[in-house]
């Protein structure tokens, strides 16, 4: 048999396992790995980024749109070290990600080598696994294990550290097929018992709700779910990685959970008689205060992970295994029901919210620009039907709030970590996960520039991401706390920026600035009709509050309305 | 007040034998703020299972925690935590011992026998003293020597544990596995 380098096995293996669009950044000790990704330029499509955050953060975007496994490619040391917050992202998020790192060869690791840092060790922690690759020989089966692992299950980012003798080294190649871990059980069984038993406390419940995490669509069960809600007639609430798993103007969906979320559902959690957790993770910024959070309700948690089972919130039902087969078993099981009592009592919070609060988001009769209006206003010139991809701060609350979801798979948001920086890298994946589909980025001012350099990429890639800046000079989400928390004094987030239209021209990149109101539309017009990417600068009101909020720590439905 | 549930529990966690495991279980301990009291690393008696025996005071909350985070890492088989009724459980230790002490004073082997250690090596500067049981005999017996004023060195081993359950976790949990590996390849 014919031998190849291990370079040459890896862009094989990763062929083999349906790669096309890597992100990364060459460096020294990938170089033999790039050399090789020179004549697979075809079906290999490289997408260099301009940082390896930029990276990691791309395949992230990608891998949330499209559901395959995002993939990223990084030399040693400073390369490696770059894409941690990246990793450490997608393990909280669940996003599958294989990162290709170089390494020093073998014969120089522990020697302070340069270049050199013990990947291992620093991404052991924030990974769902992290190997070496030490020889030529193991390349095929290193590669099938990582991506087996990053997908199935709960998905997770997996890091490769390739020594550069195993990129160099000769091997005869022959593709492999991890289906199997024998200490690894990403598909447990689905047990029956606990099947009727959920059925059984749906059916005897009188006041039901449902909580929708991201595992309904990372279990691609969209379609379960809602026949499982439809058939029950049970109401529920999402959380912001949730958001696309059922569309926004479902009858049965009552908004967003947490501490920036709607009124209704999280004063319903707190009064429901049978909470129904699906996919989610019962994080503490969509249960408030635990010691007060459902104490009412009996609570069943359907999830693939085990080690969430009563991790946060004690429940009286476990539910293991993947929902597109867990929902699929109990909605069989479930009566035909009619809650409409209990979902009515959903309409006067979501009535109060609207009037305290999201017509006068919506609806501005004057003064500066608000973030609400003009999400809404995007996402509707998008027919509803867009990605939404945020960075982190006020910008993500509003945007998660105001844009509306008809399709699945539709938001991409760094949830668990809320890592600036994220937004635009995370977009220019989405482009290439979605190529059909209008990528709307929602981003701060103070985040922008934490990515900005990744302009260069949409440049470089004529990615068609449409960058929606909104800017309020000011790191606004601190800021919001700090005149709610800290007494008003505003300690280091006022921001001086710069010309950001200017810097858009820069690159090349079709730029404009909105500030009053009536030039809106239009630009939002122009935006999408515009082929590639586009930067559209609104500038907001600069101290403006996203509500309604649960102070940190309070009841969740002890939800303020006004500051 | 509040009660106190704290209380020392035994792990027994089998994984595959591969490099770095060590510090990925240590790290579940460390990132939920509790100490690990002792630690075994060995071979199990199944082939390619390493068995990890390690000691902790928490809560039975945590402990279910600890567990499940353990057995979240992808080359660990089975966790699981035990209190010491659930156990057979043992330490040894090691007591290096003055000769010149030991043959002046009478108590010092009167010590060591009434506390069934044995005495594995004599010569003329020093003694090694063996004693084996639960961690309780081994301090008594240490505090006795140390009274006496002949311990020259002293260590102890962490402690190992078999469970009294009559079924076996483990080899239960691989033949499930293998069913399973049957399955999916017949599929
Ligand atoms: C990497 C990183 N550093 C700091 C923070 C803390 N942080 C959260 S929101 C925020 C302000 C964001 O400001 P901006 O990007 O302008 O967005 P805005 O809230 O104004 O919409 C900061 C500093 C963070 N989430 N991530
Ligand atoms: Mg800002």
């Amino acid at each position: 048999m014919e031998k190849i380098t291990g370079a040459e096995a890896m862009m094989r293996a990763l062929e083999h396992e349906g790669v096309d669009v890597l992100f990364g950044y060459p460096g020294g000790s990938i170089m033999p790995t790039y050399d090789a990704l020179f004549d697979h330029k075809k079906s290999l499509n490289h997408i260099l980024v301009r940082h390896e955050q930029g990276a990691v953060h791309a395949a992230q975007g990608y891998a949330r749109v499209s559901g395959k496994v995002g993939c990223a490619i990084v030399t040693s040391g400073p390369g490696a070290t770059n894409t941690v917050t990246g990793i450490a992202d997608a393990l909280i998020d669940s996003t599958p990600m294989v990162v290709i790192c170089g390494q020093v060869g073998v014969a120089m690791l522990g020697t302070d080598a340069f270049q050199e840092v013990d990947v291992v060790g620093i991404t052991s922690p924030i990974s769902k696994w992290s190997y070496q690759i030490r020889r030529a020989e193991d390349v095929a089966w290193a590669v099938s294990r990582a991506f087996y692992i990053a997908k199935s299950g709960r998905p997770g980012p997996v890091v490769l550290d390739f020594a550069k003798n195993a990129q160099t080294g000769m091997v005869e190649y022959e593709p492999a097929n991890v289906d199997f871990i024998r200490s690894y059980d990403p598909e447990p069984d689905v047990q029956m018992s606990d099947i009727e038993r959920a059925a059984k406390l749906i059916n005897n419940s009188v006041k039901p709700f449902v909580l929708v995490g991201q595992g309904v669509e990372l279990g691609n069960a969209q379609e379960e779910l809602r026949a499982f809600l439809e058939k029950a007639d049970i109401p529920c609430g999402t959380t912001f990685l949730g958001l696309s798993a059922i569309p926004s103007d479902h009858r049965l969906n009552m908004g967003i959970l947490g501490m920036h979320g709607n009124l209704g559902p999280n004063v319903m959690t707190n009064q429901c008689d049978l909470l129904i957790a699906i996919g989610m993770r019962f994080d503490d910024r969509v249960t408030g205060n635990l010691a007060t959070y459902a104490k009412q309700a009996k609570i069943i948690h359907f999830d693939i992970d085990p080690a969430e089972f009563n991790k946060n919130v004690p429940v009286d039902l476990k539910v293991l295994g993947n929902c597109k087969e867990t929902l699929a078993a109990v909605t069989p099981l479930v009566d035909a029901a009619k809650h409409t009592a209990w979902i009515d009592g959903f309409k006067p919070y979501a009535e109060k919210e609207y009037h305290k609060v999201i017509d006068k988001a919506l609806h501005p009769k004057e003064g500066p620009l608000l973030m609400g209006e003009v999400v809404r206003k995007v996402s509707e010139a998008a027919n509803n039907e867009g990605i939404l991809v945020t960075d982190v701060g006020q910008n993500q609350l509003m945007a998660c709030r105001y844009f509306k979801f008809t399709k699945q798979r539709s938001v991409v948001t760094s949830g668990g970590l809320g890592t600036m920086g994220f937004g635009l890298p995370a977009a220019i994946g989405a482009t290439f996960g979605a190529p059909d589909r209008t990528v709307c980025l929602f981003v701060g001012d103070g985040g922008l520039q934490m990515t900005i350099q990744e302009l260069g990429t949409i440049m470089e890639q004529g990615a068609p991401v449409k960058i929606i800046l909104l800017n309020n000079n000011f790191l606004g989400n601190v800021r919001q706390w700090q005149e709610m928390f800290f007494s008003h004094r505003y300690s280091f987030t006022p921001m001086v920026n710069p010309d950001y239209e200017l810097i858009a021209k820069g690159y090349g990149i079709p730029a404009k600035t909105v500030i009053e109101r009536a030039d809106l539309d239009a630009a939002i017009q122009e935006m999408l009709a515009t082929p590639g990417p586009y930067l559209l600068q609104c500038a907001i009101k600069e101290e403006d509050n996203v509500l309604p909020m649960t102070p940190p720590g309070a009841n969740i439905d002890e939800m303020l309305l006004e500051v | 007040m509040e009660q106190d549930t704290t209380k020392l529990y035994t792990f027994l966690i089998y994984s595959e034998n591969v490099p770095g495991l060590l510090s990925q279980i240590s790290a579940v301990f460390t990132r939920r703020q509790v100490n690990i009291e002792s630690l075994n690393v060995c071979a199990s008696s199944t082939p390619g299972a390493h068995k990890y025996t390690v000691t902790a005071y928490c809560d039975e909350h945590m402990a279910q925690m600890l567990t499940a985070q353990m057995e979240k890492r992808i080359e660990v088989m089975q966790a699981h935590y035990y209190t010491d009724d659930e156990l057979f459980i043992n330490e040894t230790a090691l007591f290096k011992i003055s000769t010149s002490v030991m043959l002046k004073n009478r108590d010092v082997s009167r010590m060591v026998r009434f506390h069934d250690a044995r005495i594995v090596e004599v010569n003329s500067t020093y003694a090694v003293v063996e004693k084996t049981g639960v961690t309780k005999d081994i301090i008594s017996l240490f505090d006795e020597l140390k009274k006496l004023d002949c311990v020259l060195q002293f260590v102890r081993s962490g402690r190992i544990g078999i469970t009294k359950s009559r079924t076996e976790h483990l080899d239960e949990y691989l033949a499930a596995r293998e069913e399973k590996r049957h399955k999916k390849q017949n599929n």
